[in-house]
């Protein structure tokens, strides 16, 4: 899970910048993560975290700089991503099932390979008895689950994270990190994970990009060198603590 | 149980309500009547029995009208909603044409039906046509203001989520956009239901006509009037009343019909 210089960047970010208007939100981003990298990014308010997110996923164009999203720019690359929104982001008039099998269904997939798929995906979120169950009838967690089920379907080689657990309590929240470590261990996809929490991104990332705000530069990436394999225990573990410790320092103290 | 206790609590009191109500309408005919005589009484307050006996020995002429009203209501509230939806799509589909076209919309809907009502007599002539576009004019400003704001303000992480899956504009159209503003032009279609017995009966009284052996409501109302018929015009007011209702609850019910899964307007309580 190391960069390795001679792997080619899955994404990869040369001197990028974006503005709104006459605000600098990022500035002179340069970044790369390899294959099966999961990476963190991390910072104050305003930082542009979510906005690196949105340009990764070509959902913003940047405003200068290059943005290669597996050898192509990110529009061309959308089929190889899936993006988790803040909210979980679910069509109410929609069961889950159904939520699920959406991409397949706007990508033009046979209802039967669909819902193949969409089962499938939901057996990976342990979901596979609420298939009939409309948004409003589960819980924050749950919903979740099924917006990570979703953004699996399209078996997605990069996958782009947006504070998708930021609403959710403690508890659901780190059974839910788990379980993204689970299935990342199995599919090996480039994560970019947008979180406030110090926390979640040492358990979950091998690297954590500290941003500074106004504008948005990268400050610090720190490298978290625990075992791959990590289980609920790890939180007790000296080392990992000592890394939240290090990521809470760096995240109060950029400017 | 206490809820079958509530249940038959709550039906009770309308009926007592409605009793009581009853009672005072009688007082006030009797003592009217009992000071300017009871020929006089019975054309300004009747008492509610000389209503329902008008109802029953009318109830050929009330019936026929009645029909011909709901004709025209439901002809101009559905010309209404399905133009309506239509006008909305266009108005959705860029800000320009929003711009462009919305500001028409507020002026059609601003100039009061009413006096336009001739027009349409000269245009289509009288009857069921002027009638019918009457009532369109009035139910079309409710469901198009809804629509396009339903439309309009999809949300902005859906859309995302649709680009994100490289959609076409169709299926964003098809699976997000129309579905999303169900909620709006139910609510829209749902004024627009109150407001389409209204305008039939409205647009019968100026634009009605007898022609083809009966008129509508409207048309009862003025002829009943002229013959100085007041019990007869009570019972036509009651007819209309319950053809409101039977609209209304019509619609009410596809409202309630199309959302009860998912939307929280109405949608039951349900714990898991």
């Amino acid at each position: 899970m190391r960069t390795d210089s001679n792997q080619i960047p899955m994404v990869k970010l040369t001197n990028t910048y974006k503005r709104f208007g006459d605000t600098t939100v990022l500035e002179a981003i340069n970044f790369q993560a390899a294959k099966g990298e999961f990476i963190s990014l991390v910072g104050p308010s305003g930082c542009g975290k979510s906005t690196m997110l949105k340009i990764i996923a070509g959902l913003y164009a940047a405003s200068e700089g290059e943005v290669i999203v597996d050898g192509m720019n990110p529009k061309d690359a959308r089929e190889e991503m899936a993006f988790i929104f803040q909210e979980a982001n679910l069509l109410p008039w929609k069961r889950v099932l159904q939520n699920v099998e959406l991409p397949l269904k706007l990508r033009g997939e046979s209802k039967e390979r669909r819902l193949e798929t969409a089962r499938k995906m939901l057996e990976l979120v342990s979901l596979s008895h609420a298939l009939d169950r409309f948004p409003w009838q589960l819980s924050g967690g749950m919903r979740m689950r099924v917006s990570i089920a979703r953004a699996l379907t399209l078996a997605p080689r990069v996958l782009l994270l947006d504070e998708p657990f930021g609403a959710l309590d403690e508890m659901t929240r780190d059974n839910l990190n788990e379980d993204l470590l689970r299935i990342h261990a199995r599919d090996q996809w480039t994560a970019f994970f947008v979180t406030h929490s110090a926390a979640e991104a040492v358990f979950l990332s091998n690297r954590v990009v500290v941003l500074s705000a106004n504008p948005g530069r990268i400050a610090e990436i720190i490298e978290i060198d625990l075992p791959t394999q990590r289980t609920a225990e790890l939180r007790e573990d000296p080392a990992y603590l000592n890394y939240v410790a290090k990521v809470s320092h760096a995240i109060r103290t950029v400017h | 149980m206490a809820s079958t206790a509530k249940k038959i609590q709550s039906a009770l009191l309308p009926i007592v309500s409605g009793a009581i109500l009853l009672g005072i309408w009688y007082s006030i005919s009797y003592f009217y009547g009992r000071s300017v005589g009871y020929d006089v009484q019975r054309i300004i307050i009747p008492f509610p029995h000389q209503i329902t006996s008008a109802l029953w020995t009318e109830r050929e002429l009330l019936y026929l009208s009645t029909r011909q009203t709901a004709l025209s209501a439901v002809i101009g509230f559905i010309t209404a909603v399905v133009v309506g939806y239509a006008l909305s799509m266009v108005l959705a589909s860029a800000i320009w044409v929003k711009k462009a076209l919305y500001p028409w919309v507020l002026v059609l809907q601003m100039t009061p039906v009413i006096v336009l009502a001739p027009i349409f007599v000269l245009w289509i002539g009288q009857g069921l046509p002027s009638i019918t576009a009457i009532t369109f004019m009035i139910c079309f400003f409710p469901v198009v203001a809804n629509t396009t704001m339903g439309l309009v303000s999809t949300d902005r992480n859906l859309l995302d989520l649709f680009q994100m899956s490289n959609a076409t504009k169709t299926q964003e159209i098809l699976y997000l956009r129309v579905p999303f503003a169900m909620p709006y032009f139910l609510t829209g279609m749902k004024i627009a239901g109150t407001l389409a017995p209204i305008g039939a009966i409205t647009g019968d009284l100026f634009a009605g006509s007898s022609q083809g052996g009966v008129g509508g409501i409207g048309f009862m109302v003025i002829l009943y009037n002229s013959q100085l018929k007041i019990p007869e015009l009570f019972a036509t007011a009651f007819v209309a009343c319950m053809l409101g209702f039977v609209f209304v609850g019509s619609v009410n019910w596809l409202h309630w019909y199309l959302l009860k899964n998912w939307h929280e307007s109405v949608r039951k309580i349900e714990h898991t």
